[in-house]
């Protein structure tokens, strides 16, 4: 499974985005998730990726957060 | 030889602020408050003193238990400030209910309930009390920034109260602290030294909410399984959670993790906003006196807070 895959699947268990498809280019706000989504997102992906992510960097779209978990595990985003 | 919880008593200002008072002079609507938080209202000492609800929650308690207040061996009250720096707020408590048994505080921030229930329960294992009052008593109003929206919305005062005898009851319990003063403070009141070279700040609260939003959710799923396990239980024992009510989306969070269903987390806070350690001997008394533990075989309560601070334990229950 890809990141974004992956990504996809923690998002449809926390309940989040709705039918929007999502792609890399798809926001955050188009999502309707919200500051306190995002960080429980954060905290989800951190479980299922194994990785910390900065607290101070929110990400805009689904992209700048997939390439940031690529960065952490050394995966291909 | 631990303890059982004999009765409980709660008591709120009778002043209620709603989210639309407070957009009448902070930019902020019942809206974002609503969703953010999952608080519509809160209660607010206007006109009584703090003493005037830990009174009534205590009474209640002890009525509600059928002790006497001449039976207490031991009275603790757990808050962040009572009425005075000093006394401890739990002997101004003890000079109104007319007892004549020690009295103490301790300051957990808002896991200050569970820690004064750990106290409780040494006092118990050493023999040394038969009847204990736990009153938790918090006044956040007057620690919140009026002026700062992201704070001064989330909070709202209370008292609740359980009255312990021996026995049994507590299965588990856990209490933690991870030195943190950064992320969530009030500094001290200055007073007047004519020496002191250091610059006061306001004695009003500081928080960065997301990293105590992350702190919160991830201590509640650890300390619950943590309880749970050592109670012998699984979580599907559990009839309810009960969680300090600090943000309803905190909640959420944890029991969607915990994949328990938000019908087994009890909250107020839509009514009460977060009154720090009192929040959750209220729900309790609220459970209790709507009949809904009569029924109930066991409770896990959950509280994290200032310090940082975390509590929890898991209780047999029963009609208290
Ligand atoms: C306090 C809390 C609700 C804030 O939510 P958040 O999503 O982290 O909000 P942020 O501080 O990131 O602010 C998001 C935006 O809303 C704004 N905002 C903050 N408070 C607001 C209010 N009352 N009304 C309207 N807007 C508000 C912010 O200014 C910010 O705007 P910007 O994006 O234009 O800069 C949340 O962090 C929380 O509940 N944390 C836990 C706190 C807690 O439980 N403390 C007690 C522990 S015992």
């Amino acid at each position: 499974m890809t990141i974004l895959e992956r990504l996809k699947k923690v998002m449809e268990e926390q309940n989040v985005g709705g039918d929007v498809e999502i792609t890399m280019d798809t926001t955050f706000e188009e999502l309707e998730i919200d500051s306190l989504d995002l960080v429980d997102l954060t905290m989800n992906c951190e479980d299922e990726f194994g990785i910390e992510l900065d607290p101070d960097s929110a990400p805009k779209t689904i992209g700048e957060l997939v390439e940031k978990i690529a960065e952490l595990t050394g995966e291909e985003a | 030889m631990s303890f059982t919880v004999l009765g409980t008593g709660s008591k709120l200002p009778d002043t209620v602020v709603t989210n639309d008072d407070l957009a009448t002079f902070l930019d902020t609507s019942d809206e974002w408050i609503t969703t953010r938080t999952g608080i519509h209202r809160r209660h607010v000492l206007k006109q009584e003193k703090l003493i005037d609800l830990a009174t009534v929650a205590a009474k209640n308690a002890l009525k509600n238990s059928g002790v006497t207040a001449d039976e207490l061996d031991l009275i603790l009250c757990s808050t962040i400030q009572g009425d005075y720096v000093s006394p401890a707020f739990a002997c101004v408590v003890q000079k109104e209910l007319g007892a004549t048994c020690p009295a103490f505080d301790v300051n957990a921030g808002c896991s200050g309930f569970i820690y004064a229930l750990d106290v409780a329960d040494g006092y118990f294992a050493r023999g040394r009390a038969k009847k204990v009052l736990i009153i938790a008593a918090e006044a956040m109003t007057r620690f919140t920034n009026w002026q700062d929206r992201s704070t001064c919305v989330l909070f709202g005062d209370g008292c609740g109260a359980v009255v312990l005898g021996e026995g049994d009851d507590l299965l588990s319990i856990k209490i933690t602290a991870e030195g943190n003063f950064e992320a969530l403070n009030i500094p001290h009141t200055q007073g007047n030294c004519p020496y002191t070279e250091l610059d006061g700040k306001e004695s009003v609260l500081h928080m960065d909410g997301q990293s105590v939003f992350k702190f919160a959710v991830s201590s509640i799923c650890r300390d619950i399984k943590d309880v749970t396990q050592a109670a012998g239980l699984t979580l599907d024992d559990l009839d309810y959670m009960v969680l300090h009510q600090a943000n309803y989306r905190i909640m959420e969070s944890a029991a969607r993790r915990l994949k328990i269903s938000m019908d087994r987390v009890p909250s107020i806070i839509h009514e009460t906003g977060n009154m720090s350690s009192a929040c959750i001997p209220i729900v309790l008394d609220q459970l209790n006196r709507s009949g809904k533990l009569v029924n109930s075989r066991y409770i896990a309560l959950a509280g994290f807070g200032s310090g940082f601070t975390t509590g929890a334990c898991v209780l047999r229950c029963h009609k208290f």
